[in-house]
């Protein structure tokens, strides 16, 4: 019995945003990165091409993370100690993009300087966060975005208390920005909206709708992806952005990742526990429509990995 | 699809005999549509208005229901396609995998069996096991049994699944699997014994068929395994998603049944657990794992729970005061909101430092801190207020309040609002609570 299958087809289409620039374009990376471009929800290859997969990202740091989890610790050894090292560490380890986070004890010289260590380091397209408070983050990111002009790195986060500097900041130095709201379609598209119109194009900007770790609000986070993406695709031009999750720096603070002792026998094993709680639940939000994921350890980059090439094949 | 009242009174004899106790046929008819009273309280309704009628009542996706020994595993019965549209209700059921020919069945059996997790103050178990007939399953049943009351789905041919069949008599299982070359004969098995009929197919024209063949033959209770052992995972998600359209948005009966998944089919562990992650989000209604690993299940179980959450309803706790390892009026005074998982997360790590504590929960709408406190809903007004509406202070000798750390910017409006208060700022994740505590509070 043929059984026809429903079929969408939706008028909107998520915009391509490329990460990196390689010395053509004016910058020194060794490849560039796009994502973004689908026409259907997520790996519906049944209904339309999905061009570009989505991409996995390693978390570094400009200095040595004081109250990481020794899963972590162990699995990175004493290319914590150094940005460049751990770079080229991230890359061996299948990272397609670096997330370098800045650290509140950086200065404006000692920022640059971890900046272009990785970036000398690594010929990958690079993200790079501020610690996450407004002003340090503006202090940091602007002497950052003019050191490197031209690479096309992106910014973060910019917030709808602290956007305008970073906005600049990009706009000038021909860079892009990831644009933070807390799990709220409404915020993120706002947000969207006061970056656009300062004149930064649509095409720079990533959405970070925040995403909480399995067992601490995923399901939050995980709707609110459904939704962004669902409006986009039905035309809202303010949702059409890719979106990118910070998983391992949501899963490994989570106790289950992070802690080893005085734990219910009832989770078991302590390391395979945090893979999985950093790989499963960055495997749900890749199903939300998550086109660049964020992760810490190098055994979960290879786990999405697999999932991300099992996901993409369209026999 | 549910009918309206007008669309339910066409189909009723349109006479007013009042017999069914209402004054008109279309007031019964709005009645039947609110599902408030049964259409057998109609004397005159004609044979085929009762079939329509009950067709538009059954669910899109069907109930199945395993059990046994007073347990009962159920899928189905969903109504949408994206847990926001309303909430998934029947949480897929995670079985474990033993072999029948395996010596140590009963062990491995009894060892899951007693699994028992706590999340955000809910139990979680294992929901039951899968047996595969590679050996004698009448033996392997009564071994299983011995050291389990939980639904059973027995996997493997007609003839090696009969003796299984005897031995759980007065249950419920699952059978696996109905395929073209078999189908007669299994759908005759689940008949005899009043199983549930696990129905497999490469190809969803194949599955259709079959499925309506298999209900000829008197079968209701089926569940689909609808991809190819070791397909890739766009393959089942593309499945999974396309037999979940056609029963929500064609109401195809052929395919409306729930789904059983084997993740573990290519005997990799890492695919294991991505395709069960997989099957939880996306519309899996049972999924059997190829052992009993805490760890992974811990995690599957917890995901299992945060995409059956019902979005409507955040889980909360009863804001008040809560006494944390018999605090005295020395112990320190901590607040958070009352967000259940922000609740648990906070009490938890408090309980298991030993060390006492007042945990005020402040009504902050369900919602976590950093959420709360964005939304207006925890601020040094809420937090003062939630202090002087529990009393606290009548509880303490020393007044200091540990706020967390993520609202750090609120400590000084708290100190307005509570002069007499000792406002101290703690840790913004909660596992850093017993630390703090030691280094800080004593």
């Amino acid at each position: 019995m043929p059984v026809e299958i429903p079929k969408d087809k939706w008028p909107g289409s998520i915009r391509t945003v490329t990460l990196g620039a390689t010395a053509a374009d004016g910058g020194t990376r060794g490849l560039t990165v796009t994502v973004g471009g689908q026409t259907a929800l997520p790996y519906m290859h049944f209904e339309a091409q999905s061009p570009n997969p989505p991409v996995v990202a390693i978390e570094i740091k400009s200095e040595r993370p004081e109250d990481w989890s020794s899963i972590l610790t162990e699995a990175w050894g004493e290319a914590l100690d150094d940005p460049a090292r751990w770079a080229a560490r991230a890359q061996d380890a299948g990272a397609q993009v670096l997330v370098l986070a800045l650290s509140a004890n950086d200065t404006p010289e000692s920022a640059v300087k971890a900046v272009k260590a990785v970036l000398g380091a690594s010929g990958l397209p690079l993200i790079v966060l501020g610690p996450g408070q407004p002003e340090k983050d503006n202090d940091l990111l602007v002497p950052v975005a003019e050191a490197t002009k031209g690479e096309r790195l992106a910014l973060g986060l910019c917030e709808d208390k602290n956007y305008r500097t970073l906005v600049a900041a990009a706009m000038a130095n021909g860079h892009l920005v990831i644009a933070r709201a807390p799990m709220d379609v409404n915020l993120s598209k706002q947000l969207n909206i006061l970056i656009t119109d300062m004149g930064l194009p649509a095409d720079r900007i990533l959405m970070d709708p925040t995403t909480g770790a399995l067992g601490y609000g995923i399901e939050y986070g995980y709707s609110v992806m459904e939704r962004l993406r669902l409006a986009a695709l039905q035309g809202d031009s303010m949702t059409q952005l890719p979106m990118i999750v910070t998983v391992g720096f949501e899963t490994w603070k989570a106790k289950e990742a992070k802690v080893g002792e005085g734990v219910p026998e009832a989770w078991g094993d302590w390391r395979e526990r945090g893979l999985h709680w950093e790989s499963l639940t960055a495997a749900a939000l890749l199903e939300a429509g998550a086109d660049i994921i964020v992760l810490r350890h190098p055994e979960s980059v290879r786990r999405i990995k697999i999932a991300i090439d099992e996901l993409m094949v369209t026999a | 699809m549910a009918l309206s009242g007008i669309q339910i009174y066409k189909l009723l004899p349109q006479t007013n005999c009042k017999e069914c106790g209402f004054p008109t046929c279309l007031a019964f008819a709005m009645k039947l549509a609110a599902k408030q009273v049964e259409l057998s309280s109609c004397p005159y309704v004609s044979e085929d208005s009762q079939q329509q009628l009950a067709e538009s009542a059954a669910p899109p996706i069907r109930l199945v229901a395993l059990k046994a020994g007073g347990y009962e595993v159920k899928a189905g019965n969903e109504t949408v396609l994206f847990r926001h549209d309303k909430t998934f209700y029947n949480k897929p059921g995670l079985f474990i995998q033993v072999n029948a020919a395996d010596g140590d069945i009963a062990k491995k059996v009894a060892a899951a069996d007693a699994y028992s997790v706590t999340y955000v103050g809910l139990e979680f178990t294992v929901d039951g096991f899968a047996i595969l007939a590679d050996g004698d399953l009448g033996a392997a049943v009564k071994a299983v049994r011995s050291a389990s009351k939980r639904p059973l789905i027995l996997i493997g041919d007609p003839a090696a699944l009969e003796p299984g069949l005897q031995a759980c008599q007065g249950e419920t299982p699952l059978l696996h699997a109905a395929d073209p070359s078999n189908w007669e004969t299994m759908a005759d098995l689940a008949k005899k014994y009043q199983a549930a009929l696990v129905v497999k197919a490469d190809t969803l024209d194949e599955l259709a068929d079959l499925t309506q063949k298999i209900q000829a033959r008197g079968v209701e209770d089926m569940v689909l395994d609808p991809v190819p052992a070791a397909s890739p995972l766009s393959q089942s998600l593309a499945a999974y998603v396309q037999l979940r359209r056609m029963a929500l948005k064609a109401n195809f009966r052929p395919l409306g049944y729930p789904i059983i998944s084997f993740p573990a089919a290519t005997g990799d562990p890492v695919r294991e657990s991505l395709f069960a992650a997989q099957a939880i989000a996306k519309y899996g209604g049972f999924v059997v794992l190829s052992e009993f690993k805490p760890e992974l299940l811990y995690a599957l179980l917890v995901l299992r729970e945060n995409i059956y959450t019902d979005p409507q309803k955040p889980i909360q706790v009863q804001p008040g005061v809560y006494e944390i390892n018999n605090p005295t009026p020395e112990s320190p005074v901590l607040v958070t909101t009352n967000f259940s998982i922000t609740y648990f997360a906070v009490a938890n790590e408090i309980e298991g430092s030993g060390l006492p504590a007042w945990l005020v929960v402040a009504d902050a709408e369900g919602m976590s801190v950093l959420t709360a406190w964005a939304a207006g809903k925890f601020d040094a007004e809420r937090i003062a207020k939630s202090i002087k509406e529990f009393d606290v202070a009548s509880k303490v000798s020393r007044k200091r309040v540990v706020l967390p750390g993520h609202v750090a910017v609120l400590s000084g409006e708290l100190e307005e609002e509570l002069p007499d208060w000792e406002i101290k700022v703690g840790p913004r994740e909660a596992v850093d609570i017993p630390a703090f505590y030691k280094q800080v509070l004593t």
